[in-house]
């Protein structure tokens, strides 16, 4: 066999495979990769999720045990959001995949591939065109609309983990409503840090009975958890369990009289496009201490620089942080 | 088994339940919310097109389904069933994933479906139940999970303890069972989580 090149590639080339596939006779847009199922699971997995995500939405914040397939991707790298969004997609469905805000790391775009790939759908980076938003880590500064779905992908579903190992016992505290623990683990944050240490994954009460991981999100997003008119699903695959909270839902962070909730609060507005009250990101710029703060919501910061805002070093930060211009 | 042929299920089987299905998934994050169901079957009489398609869509060979009697009485019901989804049907309501309601207004008191238990709530039975009417107003005051505010839902004919019965399954939450009401094409989901008042 010859040295791959220009030269000796016999017949023509296949398709890209992110290019989109023409429709199918009957003028509908089918989708899927060649042996595949549409959106990769067989009907019979997507109708066992389906039913965990119904009963899910019935019992808000209670994990339903669901049984997690293999999907081709490893553990961590969101298979159980994976799971949920390939059973809730429909050929019509405009799919936007965000990872720590952005539409651009490597999680987000392998997995917006995959669905191109194996359901043929429309993707988007836009937070207003989505129909079903999967994330990892972060809800969008845009506040959502009460069509959309948000799908996040949850390594440790169960608050409770780290503070009791036994299955058994944590799922008999959920039965029992007995969550005094979480209460002494945020004191002992209290007494030893003077204030609630705990800045990710913060434990939040849905609809007044089950504590529920909030996936780690920063503790930034969970007031906007609260009242969200999008339907918000919780998948984790390794650990199997699929959980919910219905719009208009009460999201309560957990706290004390005297040690209220509160969210992280920035010195400084987004460097690039001046926004204020949003979550920002570290951006170390070169070996001698130079860095700025940018908003971790990689689409929200384009469209006010589109919309004219400048934050005070958009002119000379380096492409890599503010993209091409 | 009657001699007729069994009526057809979905004609795009992977496609018609991801849409039966999307149309029950809103339905139940919007309790009081009436949604069209966007697939019509032609299902065996007194099976509505609605519940069929709800029953394609989410039964299978591991949700045992209860029919009552004004169903179970038609051969052509549990065939139809049997054939599409592969769903043992069973006797006992309690016994159900999902259980099927033609006769509303004679069908067992709620209780007598699986709650499901405190540490697994979630292994209770959805009830698909057959009504004349579906309205989105007077009857019942909802609120709680998947309602801002306040929203009204009416659905007849009822038994008349069913109101008791509702708050009763609520007041055991999380244990429960929870309620697809059907007319027709068109469904309401009533879950446990649901605060009733007349």
């Amino acid at each position: 066999m010859s040295a791959v090149g220009p030269t000796s590639a016999k017949g023509a080339a296949p398709p890209h495979p992110a290019a989109p596939r023409p429709p199918s006779p009957d003028g509908r847009r089918t989708g899927g990769a060649d042996g595949y199922n549409f959106a990769y699971l067989d009907e019979q997995t997507k109708r066992m999720i389906r039913r965990a995500i119904l009963k899910a939405i019935a019992i808000p914040g209670y994990q339903v045990p669901f049984a997690s397939r293999e999907m081709p991707m490893p553990y961590g790298w969101g298979t159980g959001g994976v799971q949920i969004t390939a059973s809730i997609l429909g050929p019509d469905d405009i799919l936007k995949v965000i990872d720590q805000g952005s539409d651009d790391t490597t999680n987000a775009v392998s997995i917006r591939r995959f669905f191109e790939k194996t359901a043929g759908i429309a993707t988007t980076t836009r937070t207003r065109e989505a129909t079903i938003i999967q994330t990892r880590h972060r809800i969008p500064e845009e506040p959502l609309a009460d069509d959309q779905v948000l799908v996040y992908q949850v390594p440790t579903p169960e608050p409770l983990r780290f503070l009791e190992p036994r299955e058994t016992e944590t799922r008999k505290m959920h039965a029992l409503e007995e969550y005094g623990l979480m209460h002494v683990k945020l004191y002992e944050d209290i007494a030893r840090h003077g204030h609630i240490a705990t800045t990710y994954d913060y434990p939040v009460k849905v609809d007044g009975r089950y504590l529920t991981a909030p996936s780690p999100t920063p503790k930034f997003d969970n007031p906007k958890m609260h009242m969200s008119p999008a339907l918000q699903l919780f998948g984790a695959g390794r650990e199997k369990r699929i959980y919910a909270i219905a719009p208009f839902t009460r999201v309560v962070s957990l706290d004390f009289e005297d040690h209220p909730f509160e969210v992280n609060r920035f010195e400084r507005p987004c460097a690039l496009c001046g926004a204020d009250n949003v979550y920002l990101d570290e951006v170390v710029l070169d070996n001698s201490g130079g860095r700025m703060f940018v908003c971790s919501d990689t689409d929200f910061c384009q469209e006010r620089r589109a919309a004219g805002h400048a934050g005070e070093m958009l002119a000379r930060a380096p492409s890599f942080v503010a993209g091409q211009r | 088994m009657s001699e007729t042929a069994i009526a057809p299920g979905f004609a795009d089987p992977g496609r018609d339940s991801q849409a039966v299905f999307r149309a029950a998934m809103m339905a139940m994050a919007r309790p009081g919310t009436i949604c069209k169901l966007p697939v019509a079957l032609d299902a065996p009489a007194p099976l509505a097109p609605g519940t069929a398609a709800l029953a394609l869509a989410l039964c299978d060979f591991e949700t045992p389904i209860w029919l009552d009697p004004a169903l179970a009485t038609e051969a052509d019901v549990a065939g139809f069933l049997k054939f599409h989804t592969g769903a043992p049907i069973v006797v006992h309501p309690n016994e159900a994933a999902f259980a099927l309601v033609a006769g509303a207004n004679e069908m067992p008191a709620l209780h007598r479906f699986a709650p499901g238990s405190l540490e697994f709530p979630d292994r209770s039975t959805t009830l698909f139940v057959q009504v004349e009417t579906l309205r989105k107003d007077g009857g019942w005051r909802l609120s709680g999970p998947g309602i801002a505010g306040r929203a009204h839902l009416s659905a007849a004919p009822l038994p008349p303890t069913f109101l008791d019965e509702l708050k009763a399954n609520h007041a055991v939450f999380p244990r429960g069972v929870d309620i697809y009401f059907v007319a027709g094409h068109r469904i309401a989901a009533l879950p446990r989580a649901i605060l009733i008042d007349s």
